[in-house]
Order: C-alpha cells, then structure tokens, then sequence
C-alpha cells in the first residue's frame, strides 16, 4: 500500500466535480419539498435531463444550449407530476416513483440512436489570478463552469429562503398549505413553480454526468443518484447549505474509495463500494433529522 | 369490435405468421452484455452478427437483444428466443455462462455457442480468443511509452481471462521496462462510463501516464484526452476516433469469420459441440494500426512481437516466469498450457495487490 500516491489536491478536485450532479438536483428537490411537495421522481427527471442535453448539445454542437434542453427537459417530466398530483389529487409518493420507472424507460427510447456518440468538448475554466494560487487554485478555481452553477444556485436557494418575501411564501405554504390559503396565497400555482424549479435542477444534475463527468450517454447512467439527492435533502434537514456538506461528503467517498483501490488498499473491493451509501445511511442515523416541512406530502384542495 | 374478434384476429395472424416462416431461413440469435453502440466488445459481436446476414442473405434471419444483465434475466432472454424458433444461439460474455447450460439442457435441439466461458454441454460449445497475445503486444508497446512508469489498468471482473491480460501485459511490459509498476483498479462492471471515467482519473491522478482497459465504453479514453498526455489502447474494437493519439493501438476482436462458420455447419447439419481458443494467427485477434505518436523503432518491435505470436514461434507465457508469491511457474523456455490458462487465478511475480476474491 502507498498511500502517498493519493494526491490530496487532486482528491479535492475531483470531489468538487463528483459531488456536482448530486447537489444540483438536490437543491431543486429542497426546494419542492420546502413547498410541502414529495416528489420522489428525481432519478427519473436526472436520466431524461441527461438524455435531453445529449441530444441538444449533440445536434447544436453547443454544451451550453445542452444545459438549458436538460432543464427544459426535466421541468417538462416534472409538470407531468405537478399535474397529476396538485389538480388530480394523486398520491405523490406513488406518482412519484412511477415518475423515476418512466423517466428512465423515456431516456432509453429517446436516446437509442445516441450511443456511442462523442458529447461536444466543455472546456475547465482556469479563473486567471485565482487558479494560479497554489494549492486553493487547484482544488476550488480550476472547473469547468457547471461546478460553480451549482454553487450559485445553492446560494441563491439560500438567500431566496432566507431574505425574500417570496421564500417566505413558498415556506408558508410548505409549513401549513391551509393557513397560506386563508391569507390569499395560491398553493397550487406556487407549488407547481416549485416542482418546474425542481425539475429543471435534477435536468442540469443529469446532464452534468452524460456531457461533463462521461461525457457520454449510456442508459441508466444515473445509477441511483437521484435517490442519494433525495437523501441528501434530508440529511441536510431541509436546509440548504447543510445540502453541500452531505454531498461533498457523498462525492468524497467514492472518489476516495477508487483511490485505495489503485493505491494497492487491502480492503475487499465490495466494502469501497458500498462505503458511500452506508456513510449517508449512518449519517442519516446519527444526526438526528431536522424538522421536515408541516405540509410535506399532503395534497392540498381549496374546498377542504 | 369486440374483445372476441380483436383476439380472433390475432390468432389468425399469429398461425399466418407461424406458415409464413415455417421452413425457411434459419434463425440465429445473438445476446449482448451492453448496448450495440458500445463502441468496443459489443459492438463488435454486433458486426458479427452483420457479417452472417450479409453472407447468407434471405436463407438466415437474425435477432438479437442487447444490454441483458447476467443473472436470471439472461436466462429469460435466452429462453425466450429459443421459444421463438431460433436455431442457433450465441451468448456474448461470460456471466450468460451458467444461464446458457440451464436453457440448453431444457432446448435440446437448439444449438448455443457461448463466449469465453470454459463449460460445454452437447448442443453448447465455447469459444473465445487469445486476446493475451494482443495484451502481450499493448504491454509491449506501453512500457516503452510510459515515462512515469506507472502504468493503469481498469479491469472489469477478476475472472480467468481478465487476470491472464494483466499478467500477459505486465510480463511484456516489464521485459522492456524492468520499472515499471501496474496500479489495478476493479470497477466490477463490463460498461458503465461514468464510473470507467471516474476509474481513469483516479489513475491518471496517481500518476499512471498509460491507461489499459478492459471494459467496453470509450469513456476511458475520453478521460486520457482530457487530461492530455496519457496513452490509451482501443479495447474490443478500434476505437479509432481517438486516435493517433492518446490511442495508440488496439485490440479488435474479429467474430465475423466465426459466427458465418458456425452457422453454416447449422445449415449443413454438421454443428457439433467444439471448443475453439484462436489469436491473432487465426485472425480472431486483430491489433490495431499502431500510430505515429508511438516512436518508429517500438512499432517495428511491436510489429515483430505481433507476427511471432501469430506464427506460433512465440508463445505470450514463456518461462522463466514464477507466480506472484515467488514460487515456480514456467522453467526456462516452458509455455503455459491452455488449461492453466483458461483458469488463471493467480498474478505473475512483480505484480502488486490481491486478487479480489
């Protein structure tokens, strides 16, 4: 074993970029569920943004414009879950399960002619000034432009819960969906805005594996990390920069756990492998979850 | 229209269809691992599928289901197209071994042809290629080509043919590079390009300037161009679009001539249970174009290590070679046998970790 081969800089870099996907649709879910809505299609609305910004970048030869198809795309897929479940009443737990088993057969069918293709180049962003510092330089401002969207959106999160007169609303609703109604507020378009939001974040998180991290699309490429965002949201206890620490955490792990390994690790493979996900269980355990939304998963209808 | 006549009407086209195909052209099936736009090992099977259509015409019809996962579903598949009248199955990866004898003994009178796997049964053959010889030639060439000496290799599952590659690379490597170091990461998995990506930082980050692969996406090699100065080998097929460089060569695996053998003795009536093992002189094993970024003198050796091999003159497993833990394997100038081979389990002196059990 040579544990001098890991070299720690590089280790934090390359957390910053495996902890991406999961933060950007993460924040999107904490927003939905501050709003009181459970949407549980996150996996699905991460593979159809993945697919979505494949087939944009592909056909525009832009990733940018990749960006925004996977949005659109995940905010579309979840409109289908903000009608079914905020004007038909239906049980959001269940519609959103059926929303990942969709999401996932849609990206399949969509991207069938997709495989195997090359996704146009997104260059990193050496910052001038701020790269060239030694050792923060390489670890925090050596990234292509997507790492620091998600920084930004979860900042922005922040501050739109915190200072704003629409955060607020949006919490009302979240808390007690009767109460915010009595005051005039309308739940169902505020929480329809919130699920879109939601979407179009687990859209960019997908797209961030099938144009930046792969950059390829292959099905089922999400592999489960919409559900270590849903996680995520509620190890952060429904806050958002809690959300950053859960998933540099999640993202450290497996990237640490590839390292052991060609660093000549005696630790059995299958243990590295399952290591990220009994961190967050253990996580989950220990740290005793914060209060969730009043409303979380309640249907709410004016005439009640 | 009712329920009754919808169902009528299937029937009658049902045994319509069944007539229309009665007699005729003969059915082969192929089952892949991944995806046929893979780029490497699938795809390749896939072109070996084309070939069989392209040489027999309207005489076979050929089907085909892709990205089955070994286990029980497998077993589903394959039961599935024997059900709808193939005659001839082929089971493209190793995990379909077990699967592959279930279904066989339940469809005696279908024939199956499993790759890589070593068990046979009366209407299951086997067949694989000496892809270590073309291991053999990549160690060959990236020994020379490494200047930090450490060399990468992402394998898939520690099964025989995998760990033969390891060994056949790292003895080659090391006969022109007595340096250099294998760093070995298992990413338990035939195709999932995030994490072969995510395998091939670790390794670049570790210092590994030459990347070898035996899982089937390209993502590996879009992670060497990224990160710009590291030496990368098509697998399974060309790859050639990230040629000349960080791809320098390749292993081609060449199913083609194979599979339109194997159907026409189906044809025939002549098939029977075979074992067939070839390389690169039986041409099942390709090495690809070797570019220009490699140094003229290293692909001319590379070049004469690939025609001793194909003539037999020289075989990938000479000894002297002794097994990880110092003990005695091959004698001066002693060749492995295939047997050893097909179930090679253990790693060559010099070569550093355990073998994940």
């Amino acid at each position: 074993m040579d544990l001098s081969a890991i070299n720690p800089v590089l280790l934090l870099a390359s957390l910053m970029v495996a902890a991406t996907p999961i933060i950007l649709a993460a924040v999107g879910e904490l927003i939905v569920e501050r709003a009181g809505v459970l949407n549980l299609g996150v996996e699905g609305m991460m593979i159809t943004g993945a697919v979505c910004g494949f087939i944009v970048a592909v056909n525009t030869g832009s990733p940018l414009l990749g960006f925004i198809g996977a949005a659109i795309g995940g905010a579309m897929l979840s409109l289908l879950f903000g009608f079914l479940t905020q004007f038909l009443l239906a049980n959001q737990v269940a519609t959103g399960l059926a929303l990942t088993l969709f999401g996932l057969g849609l990206s399949a069918l969509m991207g069938q002619n997709y495989i195997g293709i090359k996704a146009p180049e997104f260059p990193d962003w050496h910052i001038p000034l701020l790269g060239d510092i030694p050792v923060i330089g390489p670890i925090v401002f050596q990234h292509d432009p997507m790492v620091y969207v998600g920084l930004a959106i979860v900042v922005a999160v922040w501050a739109f819960l915190k200072y704003s007169r629409a955060g607020l609303i949006l919490r009302a609703v979240g808390e007690n969906h009767e109460a915010a109604h009595a005051l005039g507020y309308h739940v169902v378009r505020v929480r329809m805005l919130a699920i879109m939001f939601g979407g179009a974040c687990a859209g960019l998180g997908g797209a961030y594996l099938s144009l930046v991290r792969v950059p390829q699309w292959t099905e089922g490429m999400t592999a489960g990390a919409g559900w270590i965002a849903l996680a995520i949201v509620v190890f952060a206890s429904w806050k958002p920069m809690r959300l950053l620490l859960g998933a540099y955490l999640f993202g450290g792990v497996t990237v640490l756990q590839l390292n052991l390994q060609a660093a000549g690790m005696a630790i059995p493979v299958e243990y590295l492998s399952m290591s990220p996900y009994l961190a967050t269980i253990a996580v989950l355990v220990i740290m005793r979850a914060g209060r969730a939304p009043g409303s979380l998963g309640q249907s709410f209808h004016a005439s009640r | 229209m009712t329920m009754k006549t919808i169902l009528a009407g299937a029937t009658l086209a049902a045994s319509l269809s069944t007539t229309a195909f009665a007699d005729d052209p003969t059915k082969v099936g192929f089952i892949y691992v991944g995806p046929v736009g893979d780029g490497g090992w699938t795809y390749e099977h896939n072109q070996g599928r084309l070939a069989v259509e392209e040489e027999f015409g309207d005489a076979v019809e050929t089907v085909f289901v892709e990205s089955v996962p070994e286990g029980a579903d497998a077993e589903r598949v394959m039961q599935q197209m024997a059900l709808g009248g193939a005659d001839l199955i082929f089971t493209t990866s190793f995990g379909y071994m077990d699967p592959t004898i279930n279904v066989a003994e339940k469809f005696p009178d279908v024939m199956f042809e499993h790759a890589t796997g070593y068990k046979q049964a009366d209407n299951v053959s086997v067949y694989s290629a000496r892809f270590y010889e073309g291991r053999a030639v990549q160690g060959h060439i990236a020994g020379q080509m490494t200047e930090s000496n450490v060399i990468g290799y992402i394998g898939s599952f520690p099964i025989p043919e995998v760990i033969r590659g390891i060994n056949s690379a790292y003895i080659h490597a090391k006969a022109v590079n007595p340096d250099v170091e294998f760093k070995i990461v298992w990413a338990y998995t035939w195709f999932d390009p995030a994490k072969e990506a995510e395998a091939a930082s670790v390794l670049i980050e570790q210092g590994a300037d030459v990347i070898l692969q035996h899982t089937d996406s390209t993502a590996p090699q879009a992670a060497a161009q990224a990160a710009g100065n590291v030496v990368t080998f098509g697998q399974a097929s060309d790859m050639a679009e990230f040629g000349p460089f960080p791809r320098v060569s390749s292993i081609i695996d060449d199913w083609a001539p194979y599979y339109i053998a194997r159907t026409q003795a189906v044809m025939d009536g002549t098939w029977e249970s075979t074992n067939t093992w070839d390389g690169i002189g039986a041409g099942m094993v390709g090495i690809g174009e070797i570019s220009d970024a490699v140094p003229a003198d290293v692909k001319a050796s590379a070049e004469a290590l690939r025609d001793s091999l194909a003539s037999g003159e020289y075989h990938a497993f000479t000894g002297p070679l002794n097994k990880q833990d110092g003990s005695a394997w091959l004698a001066d100038g002693e060749t492995a046998d295939d047997g050893t081979l097909a179930g090679m389990s253990f790693y060559v002196e010099g070569l550093t970790g355990d073998i994940p059990q």
